[in-house]
This record gives C-alpha cells, sequence and structure tokens, in this order.
C-alpha cells in the first residue's frame, strides 16, 4: 500500500489507514521536528503537536501533492506556529544554547561535531534552518519549496546562503 | 561546497536522538483520538473573533448581535450615549476637546440656516481595541426642526444600516458633518458608489469566514497576521442619526470593529468524510453451489422442502440499492421467488390446507426448453376466529446491533406488530448479549405501554449469547402456553452468535430438540456487516421457522404487519415436495434454486425428516426449467452403451407429489398430481419465472444463453400485475439498478 493509497483512505474516514500511515512515518516526523527545534522535548512536544492536527489536516489531503511533502507541509506549520507562540523565536534558537548542557550523555568523539552543529545552527536564520532541515532529509528543492510555500529558486538560494554561513564558520574554526 | 551540508547531516544523523517510546505511544493515541473524533459530522464553523476578549467592547457587541432587535438596542443604546455625552460635564468634555469637534463646530456655523443638521463621523482607521465611538453634533439649533422633530427619526431616519466594509474601504463613509439633512443621510451613504447595496450584500455573504476547526490542542495561537485574509476582516457599522426634540439634528454613529481571524488556510472544511470507518466484515451466508443440470434417466426424482424465508431477497435488495451487486452465494433464487405475493388459486374450504397449481410455458431465455411453474397456496383461515399468540421477543442486544438500522430499526418494527396483536395475546421479551435475560415477563398485548417501555430501555452492549438467549425464550414460551394457543419465539438478531454455541451445526440440534416442544421460531435478521446469514438459516429451517431479513421499516410493515397472520400461523408444516420426471417426455430438467433445501429421495416419506413450513396464504413457488426428449436444447448426449429404456409415452410430463402434516400431527398426508403440459402461464407466474431468471442473473448466468438484464426487465415488467404494494416495481428498479452496476458484464463475470 503505498502512503497516498493510505493518507486518501484515512481522509475518507477509514481509522485503520490513518493509524498504519501515521505509524510509518512517526520516526520521521520526530527526526525532522528535531532538526526543525534542536531540544530533544521540543521535538517530542512538536510531534505531539503535530499528531494531534494531523487528522483535522487529513480531511484536506486531495492526493494532489506527495503525502510526504504534505506532512512536511503540516510539519512545518505546527513549527511556526509553536514558535510564535513562544512569543520570540530568539527563545527557539536558545535551544541551540541549551542544548549545550544536555548533552553529557554522548560520547567525546559526536560532541565536538554537536558543538559544531550547534554553533552553526545557531548561526543560520530560522528560513535558512527550516529550509536545511527539510533539505537534509533529502527533499528535492522543489518538494522543498513546495513545504516552505515559496519559490525553488528561494530554496536554492537559502541553501547556498547556508553553505556559506558554514563555510564561514569554517574557516573561522580553521584560523582558529 | 555540498561537503559542508554533508557534514550537517552526518552530524545531525549522530546528534538526533531516537523518539520516546512512550510519548511516541501517546502521541499516536492522542492522532487517534483526534481522528476518532473528528469522523462524526461536523459542526459548521462559525466566525469567531479570535482576539481576546476585551470586556466592554465585547459585550457591546454581543448584545448587538446577538439579542433580537438590533436597531431597538442600537438606538437605545445610541440614546444613553447621547444623553451622556451632553448631559455629564465628562461627556460634553469629551466631544469639546479635539480637532473633529472644532471642525464639525465650525462646519455647523455654516450651516446654521439648515434646518437640521446631522452629523456622522468616523476615523478613518479605528484600532481594534477602541471603544465604540459615539460621536454626534453639538445641538444645532435651539428651535426643533419641523422635519425632524420627535425623538427618532423613524426606523429609516436612524438607519439601522449595518455597513460591511473592510478597514481600507473606511474612508469613504467619512461624511462631513452637517453637509447633510438627516433625512437624507441614509441615502447619501447609500448613494456612496462604493458602498452599494449589492456590494454590501456581497460582503455579508462572503464574510463569515470559517474557522478551521479546533481540534489541536486548546493552546492554540492566538490570532496570526498572516492568515488574516480580506475575507476574514469587516467592519460593522451600526450607523444611525437620531435626534432629540431638545437636540434635533445630532447625528451619531456607532462603530463596531470586529476582526475574525482564520488560524489557517480554510481548505480541509471542504472535506467531510462520507465513508464511516471500516469494520471488519464478517458476514457469512448460506448456500450450495447451484443446482445442475439433472438427467432425467438417470436421476428421475427430484425432492426438495418448501421455503417460506424472504431473507435473501432484502439482503439483495440491500446490496444493491448500497450499490454493489451482490456475492453469488448471498442469492438464494427460491426466496426471491417467494418475497413476493401471488394470486394462486386458494384451496376450497375442505380440502387440504393448500392446494397446488401446475401450469408448463415457454422459457423466456430459451426456445427449446419448457418451465414448470409449480405454485402452491396456502389457505387463509378466518383471522377473526384465530387462536391467541404467545410471542416471545427474543432480541439480541450485543454491541454489534448497536447500529441505526440493527436495534433502533427493530424497535420500530416491533412497534408496528404491537398493533396487530389483540388483547388475549401476550408478549414477553428476553433480550440477550453477554448474557440472557428476561426484559418483560409475559404480558398481555392490550398493556401496549408496558412493551413499549420494554422496547424502549433496551441498549446494546456486550457479547452474543445467542444459545442462552435462546434457552430462556424457549423456558418463557413454554411456560406461556396454554392449550389452543400457538407459541412463537421472534428472534431478532444480526446473526452473530459469539458466546456458547456459535456454530451452526450444533445450533441445529439445539434448535431441532426444541422444535418438538411445539414452539415455533421466526427469525428476523437485522444490518449489515456481521450479517450470519448461515446461523439465521440454520435456525429457521431447523426450528419450525422462517427467516426474513429486515434491512427497512417498509419490509419490517411487510413482514410483521402485511403479512404477520401467515408469519404466525401455520397451516401446515414439514411441507415436502418430490417430482418424478418422465423420462419418455423430459430429458433433462433442472430445478432453479432450493439448492438448500434439497433432500434425499428417500427422506420424502420420512416423517422424522423436518422440512419447510407453510404459513397462513403464504404462497410457495418452484420453477423446473425441463428440457422435452428431442429438444435441440439437450446438453447431454445419449449413452452408447446403456440405451434408454423408455417407458411408452402417456402425455404426462411427471408426477407431483407433496407431503405434509397438520400443525401439530405427527403423520404426514400425500397429495398427488400429475404434471401436463398445459397452455400458457398467468402473468403471477410469468412474473415469478422473471424473478428467477433475476435471481439466475446475479448468481449464474450459465443456462441463460444470450437473456440479460433488458429482456428481463421487459418481462417483469409485463407481467406486473396488480401490485397494491409497489413490492414488483420495486424488483424492477432493483432489475434496473443491477443492470446498470453489472454494466457491460454479467454479474457472475464480475464476482469471480
Amino acid at each position: 500500500v503505498t502512503d497516498q493509497d493510505l493518507a486518501l483512505a484515512a481522509a475518507g474516514g477509514d481509522g485503520q489507514a490513518f493509524a498504519s500511515l501515521l505509524d510509518r512515518h512517526y520516526d520521521r516526523l520526530f527526526a525532522f521536528c528535531f532538526r526543525v527545534t534542536g531540544r530533544r522535548e521540543e521535538a517530542e512536544d512538536l510531534t505531539q503537536d503535530i499528531c494531534a492536527a494531523l487528522p483535522a489536516k487529513l480531511a484536506g489531503f486531495r492526493g494532489d501533492a506527495k503525502v510526504t511533502t504534505w506532512l512536511y507541509r503540516v510539519a512545518m506549520n505546527a513549527a511556526h506556529d509553536r514558535r510564535r507562540r513562544q512569543a520570540t523565536y530568539v527563545k527557539a534558537s536558545d535551544g541551540w544554547g541549551d542544548w549545550e548542557t544536555n548533552r553529557t550523555a554522548v560520547n567525546a568523539e559526536t560532541a565536538a561535531q554537536l558543538d559544531w552543529l550547534t554553533q552553526a545552527m545557531t548561526q543560520l536564520t530560522p528560513d535558512l534552518r527550516d529550509t536545511l532541515a527539510l533539505v537534509l532529509d533529502d527533499m528535492t528543492h522543489a518538494d522543498a519549496a513546495q513545504v516552505l510555500g515559496v519559490s525553488e529558486g528561494t530554496i536554492s538560494w537559502r541553501i547556498s546562503e547556508a553553505k556559506k554561513a558554514l563555510k564561514a564558520l569554517k574557516e573561522k574554526e580553521d584560523v582558529a | 561546497m555540498s561537503d559542508d551540508l554533508d557534514d550537517l547531516k552526518s552530524a545531525f544523523g549522530a546528534a538526533t536522538p531516537a523518539p520516546d517510546a512512550a510519548r511516541r505511544a501517546e502521541n499516536l493515541a492522542l492522532a487517534q483520538k483526534n481522528f476518532e473524533a473528528l469522523q462524526g459530522s461536523r459542526d459548521t464553523a462559525r466566525p469567531t473573533p479570535v482576539t481576546a476578549p476585551n470586556g466592554l467592547w465585547t459585550g457591546f457587541k454581543n448584545m448587538l448581535t446577538s439579542m433580537t432587535s438590533r436597531g431597538a438596542l442600537t438606538a437605545t443604546t445610541a440614546l444613553v450615549a447621547c444623553g451622556f455625552l451632553l448631559l455629564t460635564d465628562t461627556g460634553q468634555g469629551l466631544w469639546q476637546e479635539g480637532d473633529f469637534a472644532t471642525d464639525f463646530g465650525a462646519d455647523l456655523t455654516a450651516q446654521v440656516n439648515n434646518e437640521v443638521g446631522s452629523s456622522s463621523a468616523a476615523e478613518t482607521t479605528r484600532p481594534p481595541e477602541l471603544q465604540p465611538q459615539v460621536t454626534f453634533a453639538p445641538p444645532a439649533s435651539a428651535e426643533p426642526s419641523g422635519s425632524v422633530d420627535d425623538f427618532a427619526l423613524n426606523q429609516n431616519g436612524f438607519t439601522e444600516d449595518l455597513f460591511f466594509g473592510d478597514v481600507r474601504q473606511q474612508d469613504r463613509s467619512w461624511v462631513s458633518a452637517g453637509d447633510l439633512e438627516a433625512d437624507s443621510l441614509d441615502q447619501v451613504l447609500r448613494g456612496d458608489p462604493s458602498f452599494d447595496d449589492s456590494a454590501v450584500t456581497a460582503r455579508r455573504q462572503s464574510t463569515p469566514a470559517p474557522a478551521a476547526p479546533r481540534v489541536a490542542q486548546s493552546e492554540e495561537p492566538p490570532s496570526v497576521a498572516e492568515a488574516l485574509s480580506d475575507d476574514s476582516q469587516f467592519y460593522w457599522e451600526g450607523n444611525l442619526s437620531t435626534g432629540e426634540s431638545q437636540a434635533t439634528g445630532n447625528g451619531l454613529e456607532a462603530g463596531a470593529y470586529f476582526e475574525i481571524t482564520v488560524d489557517e488556510p480554510v481548505v480541509m472544511l471542504e472535506a467531510i468524510p462520507s465513508a464511516a470507518p471500516q469494520t471488519p466484515n464478517t458476514e457469512a451466508f448460506a448456500n450450495e453451489a447451484p443446482a445442475s443440470l439433472k438427467i432425467t434417466q438417470e436421476t428421475p426424482v427430484s425432492t426438495f422442502s418448501i421455503d417460506v424465508d424472504t431473507a435473501s431477497y432484502s439482503v439483495m435488495r440491500s446490496s444493491i440499492t448500497r450499490g454493489i451487486l451482490p456475492q453469488p452465494d448471498q442469492v438464494r433464487i427460491e426466496e426471491l421467488i417467494n418475497y413476493f405475493p401471488y394470486d394462486y388459486p386458494a384451496p376450497d374450504a375442505g380440502e387440504a390446507p393448500f392446494r397446488p397449481t401446475v401450469s408448463t410455458m415457454q422459457t423466456p431465455w430459451n426456445a427449446d426448453t419448457q418451465l414448470v411453474h409449480i405454485a402452491i397456496q396456502g389457505q387463509m383461515p378466518s383471522i377473526d376466529d384465530r387462536p391467541p399468540l404467545n410471542l416471545v421477543f427474543l432480541i439480541d442486544t450485543s454491541g454489534s446491533m448497536n447500529q441505526p438500522n440493527k436495534l433502533p430499526l427493530l424497535k420500530q418494527s416491533f412497534r408496528l406488530m404491537l398493533g396487530q396483536l389483540r388483547p388475549e395475546d401476550q408478549v414477553a421479551i428476553v433480550a440477550y448479549a453477554g448474557s440472557a435475560g428476561q426484559v418483560l415477563a409475559p404480558t398481555p398485548a392490550s398493556d401496549q405501554a408496558s412493551i413499549i417501555n420494554a422496547l424502549n430501555g433496551l441498549a446494546a452492549g456486550g457479547g452474543t449469547n445467542g444459545q442462552g438467549g435462546l434457552q430462556q425464550a424457549y423456558a418463557i414460551a413454554d411456560q406461556m402456553a396454554e392449550e389452543g394457543e400457538v407459541s412463537r419465539v421472534i428472534l431478532a438478531t444480526d446473526g452473530d452468535f459469539n458466546v456458547g454455541i456459535n456454530n451452526p451445526e450444533a445450533l441445529k440440534d439445539f434448535i431441532a430438540d426444541k422444535r418438538d416442544t411445539g414452539t415455533y421460531l421466526s427469525v428476523l435478521g437485522f444490518g449489515r456487516g456481521n450479517l450470519d446469514d448461515a446461523t439465521m438459516q440454520a435456525l429457521a429451517q431447523n426450528g419450525n421457522g422462517q427467516a426474513a431479513y429486515i434491512d427497512t421499516l417498509t419490509e419490517a410493515q411487510k413482514v410483521l404487519v402485511d403479512q404477520l397472520t401467515g408469519a404466525l400461523f401455520p397451516i401446515a408444516g414439514d411441507v415436502k415436495i418430490q417430482v418424478e420426471w418422465n423420462p419418455a417426455e423430459v430429458a433433462e430438467y433442472r430445478l432453479i434454486g432450493y439448492e438448500t433445501r434439497a433432500l434425499a429421495r428417500e427422506d420424502f416419506n420420512n416423517d422424522k425428516v423436518d422440512a419447510g413450513e407453510l404459513g397462513a396464504g403464504h404462497s410457495v413457488t418452484a420453477i423446473y426449467e425441463v428440457t422435452p426428449v428431442g429438444s435441440p436444447a439437450q446438453l447431454s448426449d445419449p449413452l452408447r452403451y446403456a440405451p434408454a429404456q423408455v417407458a411408452e409415452s402417456t402425455g404426462e410430463m411427471g408426477f407431483l407429489k407433496l407431503r405434509y402434516k397438520d400443525p401439530g400431527a405427527t403423520d404426514s398426508q400425500l397429495l398427488t398430481t400429475p404434471i401436463v403440459p398445459s397452455q400458457g402461464a398467468s402473468s403471477d407466474a410469468t412474473f415469478a419465472v422473471a424473478i428467477a431468471g433475476f435471481g439466475q442473473l446475479l448468481r449464474d448466468d450459465r443456462f441463460l444463453r444470450e437473456w440479460g438484464y433488458a429482456e428481463l426487465i421487459a418481462l417483469a415488467n409485463a407481467n406486473r400485475g396488480d401490485d397494491p404494494f409497489g413490492y414488483r416495481t420495486e424488483a424492477v428498479q432493483l432489475m434496473r439498478l443491477a443492470q446498470s452496476l453489472a454494466g457491460d458484464h454479467t454479474p457472475s463475470e464480475i464476482s469471480r
């Protein structure tokens, strides 16, 4: 059964189909939420938001977009809502700072990588982070553009901006 | 360059934690719960101001919008506001300060010669948090105006107009104070090109932007600027001009600002799930392979029991009206045929309780074969002196009955039936779910209130202990039984017995024991989805009963009201039919339907072998298709080594024998009649043949050749006869539906 079939059946009221569709995508959704929020608890909560809102959104699923694209759009909107609810995105980006304290369990090697990741992600604007969160999940620029509701060119531009920022960061590291 | 991204990706890969399993389960459950909650029909979304309620303002708005007589409220509010502004120092302070009042005053001076000065003012922008603005002009003149001299101008004058426009359109609602006479203010406002009525109407219609259904958590974010669309914002003005005798020509305007914010695009509301959640279909149908052609030389005798059930027809109807052709196994052709009342010749008084009539006719679907139509018409005893009835309603209240077309329909059906009972009849009710229980002790039918109360009190839930219910029902029926009365258990169920005996074979034995107590059993099937037709058949066939399937209240009326007498009063028991075909006349024969009722040849004379009951006024039809000797339609080749030894032809095609028992008797009686070719058949018989053709189209059309739905519909239409209840008309409609459903394919091809 394809995602498409499941989603359409679920949109028609098939609870079984809905359950298996969500089960199929939960982990991927969670990983995405993590990339967007940068904190585990935040990601859990965001995933919960998405799960809660998904049934209502599903009723509007027509099958004209790919299921994953549609799902990410729902997830992205939920992430934006959540961010807004947290008054300012400054607080959201603080998450990347807090993260520092939460990573004690991971080993030293990844720790270094995490430091870099934290640093890198903190440097990016929310737009760039959202875009990266999608593209890093092997989404094409076209799909990411559909999710974010911008043109494909904007995505490509953002990616190159992100790369520039990362490169600058790397150079700074190398110098240091 | 892409190295950076790859780095980032691998970093994320390492950093992303696995989702918490407990949270995962919790979230999935939450999603599922919300999903279920959404499956009901949704309330129409209503426009809701999402901005936080703003104390006084909200109250004012509610008052204007939700209370009746908006105009009066607006007027009185305005009046109070006027009073406040005019008569109190604070109020005067308010309007005497500020640019507006100054401008207004200047304008007013210029207009002093006009009889009436009226003003209306609106801010060009009006932030939502502003309190309602009530502005007005100072007293224009001490003299009352001739044209505007009482308090309110009149209903037209203090216009109750509600202007809908969005914020950007507001500037045009500015009306220079004092430029207008109060009477014309309204027209001027209306006359404003950007503000015509049609625009107002259009906007009114478009404004109630539905808010998205609120299923997410309650801490939904407040309004979001980006989600605002033009339509989701509108401006409401209660524009009125009024005056008082001592303050003639004061215009005042009350404005209200509504913001309707939609959380998210509205698209999803368009879809209202129509399909009910799929539940596993556990229907089981009893049927045997379609009867095959018999060669008279080899098996000249055909034996079967009559069948007065009608369940298969209703099941077929419920399938077709839902847009699905019935499964071949759901179709029992004899039940389709016997669904209809026929006007066959009834027996005369003093004869056997029923009369067989045999006619032959040309087969509609095969020019080279003949149909032998055997009709049995039961007598209709006088209803007035019928014996009292003891009825035990045995009602399945298991969880599976909790559907609109099951328990609720059942209650309605029984209520219909109560009207047919006599005061001396008795009714008891046993309900069974996980356990069986007597709901109503034997009660005279005259006490309808108690019976209806007991019926209404039934609620569905739990498993289905059909066996326990049957035991109790039979026990109560035994208690109620008195000499000369007829006891009957009426089982109403979806057939889904899942507690106790649930195997049709074991139930048969159980019921067969009970049948000897003289209590009859009727089985009424309800609902689809887990209809256990096999169990119902097993019960009815072995319990001296009749099975009907009730899918609509109309069907309930047919079974429980129109044909109640036949359903409740048996006139003959264990009616068996045996036909011996004459090999000299008939080369091959085929019984249409009755596959589940076939009996062994020797069972015919064995009175121990159970068979079907015939109710008062019932008619039963059996149709054979026979191939005359020498007909080109003969399908089997003659044997080479055992040539047929044919008796001298007597002109008889066959010999019909019927056995039956009088109700309650143990010994059977025999009726015989030869089958001879007759000239033509009644239109009643022809209609039965059409239904037989319909059944074959639905089940197995291999004998029908090119004959299809078009021919069927023509044949049925031509022989509908009187049809006072419309049953036959309905059948033709079903045929037409089936024709469309079958499309270009024959149904048997579709179902395989």
